[in-house]
Formats: C-alpha cells, structure tokens, sequence
C-alpha cells in the first residue's frame, strides 16, 4: 500500500473521462431518448385524439343517417297523400265528365222526344183533319171551317 | 514468470503483486505505476470511446441493438441515481455513469487469468511485473474516492455557500446549541474522513482479495494433475462467483458517488 503520484495521475484521468463523459457522451443519447420519448407521447395523443375524432364523426354521421331517413319517410308519406289525392281528383273530374255527359245525352233524348212528339202530333191532327174531311165531306166546306179546322188541329 | 524455473509461493505472489514503476522525480512519492496508470487510461479510452462511438450515431427514431444496450446502461443508472439525488442530473448523472463504467472495466480485467496477462505484457509487450488490475493498486480507489469527495466538498460550498456548510458542521446532526457545536463537528470530521476511505478501500479490498485467491487456485494448479483440475474446478467458480463481485462492486462504488453528491446539494 503505497500511496504514490500514481494516484494523481488518476485522478486526472479520471476527471478527463468525466468531463469527457459529461460533454459527448451523456448529453446526445439522453437528448435522443427525451426526443423519443415526446415522439411517443405525441403520437398516443394523436392517436387518442384521431380515436375521439372518429367516434364524433361516427356519431354525427348515424344523426345525418337519421336525419336522411326521417326526410325520406317524410317525402314517401307526403307522395301517398299526393297520389291518393290525385286519384281522388281524378275520380271526381271523370264522375263530373260522367255526370255532364248524361245530362246533355239526357237533354238531347229529352229533345228528340219533343220533335218527334210535335211532329207525331202534327200527323195526328192532319190524319184527323183528313178523317174528319172524310167523313164530313159534304156538309164540311173546307174553306168556311176553316178556323174550325184550325182549332182542332191546334187542340191535337 | 521468470527464467529462473521454480518459485517459491511467496515469490509467485510477490511477482504478480509488483508494479511496473517509473520513477519521474526524487522521493517514493514520485514513483508513478506505469501498469495501473496506462491500463486503466487505455481501458476508459476504450470503454468511453465504443459509448461515445455508439452514442455519435444515436438516433431518436429506432435504435438498432448498440444503442438499445447503451440506452439500457444509461436508464439503469439514470435510474439509480435519480432514486438518490433529487434536482438536475445533468452533471450527477454522467458522473454516475464514468465511475461505473471505469469501476466495472478495470474490475474485469481480474477474469484474465493472471499468469495469460503477465505473459502478454511481459513476452508480447515486453514489459515485466505489469499488474493488470488497476482497482487492486489503492492508488486508483483512492484516486477515484478523494475526486469523489472532492467533488462533495465543492458542490457542499456551491450549493450551500462557505456559511451555509459551515453551519451544517457545526450545527448538525445533534443540534445548534452552542455547547454540542465541538461534538458536531468532531462527527463531521470523522464522517468526512471515513467516507473517502471506506469508499475506497471497500473497492479495492474486494479486488485485491479477489486477485489473491485466483493467485492462490492457480498456484494450486501448478502443483499436479490433481491441483490442476481441482484449481481449475475452483478456479472456474471463484471466476463467476467474481462476476457478481465486479459488477455488484462497480454498482456499489457508483451509488456511493451518487449518495455523497445527494448529501451535498441536500441540506439538513
């Protein structure tokens, strides 16, 4: 045990490897592994913010989804009505047609009738003018009663 | 390992005890061992230079394998010193680490086995009675410890200013009453002169004990077919008993620093 310069010469070399140590070794890698480190940090957060955005947007999505289909039964239902209602508008104007159609089918029947009735009854009064001139052939001057003839003919 | 042949036992030991000295002035104090001196500088050489290799091309993204074992190292003691030391590791931190790696690489060199050291050095090298385990000569512990305890000193002075430390002396660990200020400060004085040697010599008292029984088992072995093979049996399990030893040892020396650097920047 004998305590020499030797122990000075070490303790110098061991403060150049500290100093050493201290200045190039240490600093690089622990600045590499805190980099690291946020990189990691940053990305979880990112991910966890990217899983939160994902679940808003999901959510948001199923409420367009629900919006769409509320619309959609609503434009279904509004046509039904529409097309029941063109039905029903379709049946009234062709029962309206229907109806027009009788009454002037009707009125039109109702005027043949008449000219027919006027002109059977023009037949009549001369087949009876004429029956009545044959029988009254003699005692009947066509031309004196003629407002007789008139007046009868008018009554048929 | 010298020509004469036959070593006495004591003469065996002696040999590989010796250090390889120089002499660089007048007195015993100016004899520098060469040996424990250049191995231990080419071993942090080496150590921090393969870190400092590694650490250059680091990157933030993927570390391949280097830099995962190398980041592994600096969380372990990262680590263990922030579990100690409470502020900025800045400087605390790196100090951990060189003790640690130094202690650690001087240790193992104990795992070659003496007699294949000293031929290299001595038939490769040239160099006769080249100790190669700088933490077995007290020169290195203590070397390491006083700059350790120096360290304590400075940042005691930093942290707390001249008033500041001297108070702490006189005024704790029993209390500031004027009367017990001559008892504080006598255990002050003993804490601060035991510190750096028990730091010191624990280290070096495990090695060197180390070094010796290896001695011991391989002169064992030079005694016979039967020493051989139960010198090397034993041998084999002093040498990975010893991986505890080197390590834990390393590891003990570097929580002390980080300990005695704690006590400095905390006040009582």
């Amino acid at each position: 045990m004998n305590l020499n310069v030797t122990m000075v010469a070490q303790a110098v070399t061991f403060f150049v490897f500290i100093f050493f140590c201290a200045k190039f070794v240490w600093p690089p890698l622990t600045n590499a592994i805190a980099a690291r480190q946020k990189q990691i940090a940053d990305g979880l957060a990112a991910a966890e913010e990217g899983k939160r955005s994902l679940e808003r947007s999901s959510l948001k999505a199923n409420e367009e989804i629900n919006a769409a289909r509320g619309r959609a039964a609503e434009i279904v239902a509004q046509a039904e009505k529409r097309v029941s209602q063109m039905i029903e508008e379709a049946k009234n104007a062709a029962r309206d047609e229907g109806n027009r159609e009788k009454a002037a089918a009707k009125a039109e029947i109702e005027q043949e009738v008449s000219r027919a009735r006027e002109a059977l009854r023009l037949q009549v009064a001369a087949l009876a003018v004429s029956g009545a001139e044959k029988i009254l052939r003699r005692e009947v001057d066509a031309k004196t009663h003629a407002d007789l003839l008139q007046a009868v003919q008018a009554e048929l | 390992m010298s020509e004469e042949g036959e070593l006495t036992p004591t003469e065996y030991i002696g040999h590989h005890l010796t250090n390889r000295t120089i002499s660089l002035g007048d007195g015993p104090f100016w004899t520098l061992h060469l040996d424990t001196f250049l191995t231990a500088a080419a071993l942090g050489v080496i150590g921090f230079g393969i870190l400092w290799w590694i650490v250059r091309g680091a990157t933030a993204g993927v570390p391949n394998r280097r830099q995962a074992f190398v980041e592994m190292l600096f969380e372990f003691v990262d680590d263990q010193v922030k579990g100690i030391f409470h502020g900025s590791r800045a400087f605390v931190s790196p100090l951990a680490l060189t003790v640690f790696v130094w202690v650690l690489l001087m240790n193992a060199m104990d795992f070659i086995p003496v007699d294949l050291a000293a031929g290299f050095t001595e038939h490769a090298l040239g160099q006769p009675n080249w100790k190669p385990v700088p933490t077995s000569d007290v020169n290195t512990t203590f070397a390491l410890a006083l700059s350790v305890w120096a360290l304590m000193l400075f940042y005691n002075v930093k942290v707390k200013g001249i008033g500041g430390w001297t108070h702490e002396l006189f005024c704790t660990p029993f209390g500031s009453n004027p009367l017990l200020w001559l008892f504080n400060f006598l255990f002050n004085i003993v804490e601060y002169i035991s510190k750096p040697l028990s730091h010191s010599l624990r280290l070096y008292g495990n090695i060197y004990a180390g070094e010796i029984i290896f001695m011991l088992l391989w002169m064992w072995a030079a005694t016979g077919i039967a020493g051989s093979v139960f010198g090397g049996v034993l041998a084999l399990g002093w040498a990975i008993f010893h991986i505890l030893i080197v390590v834990l040892q390393a590891y003990i020396f570097m929580m002390l620093t980080a300990v005695y650097m704690a006590m400095a920047h905390e006040s009582h």
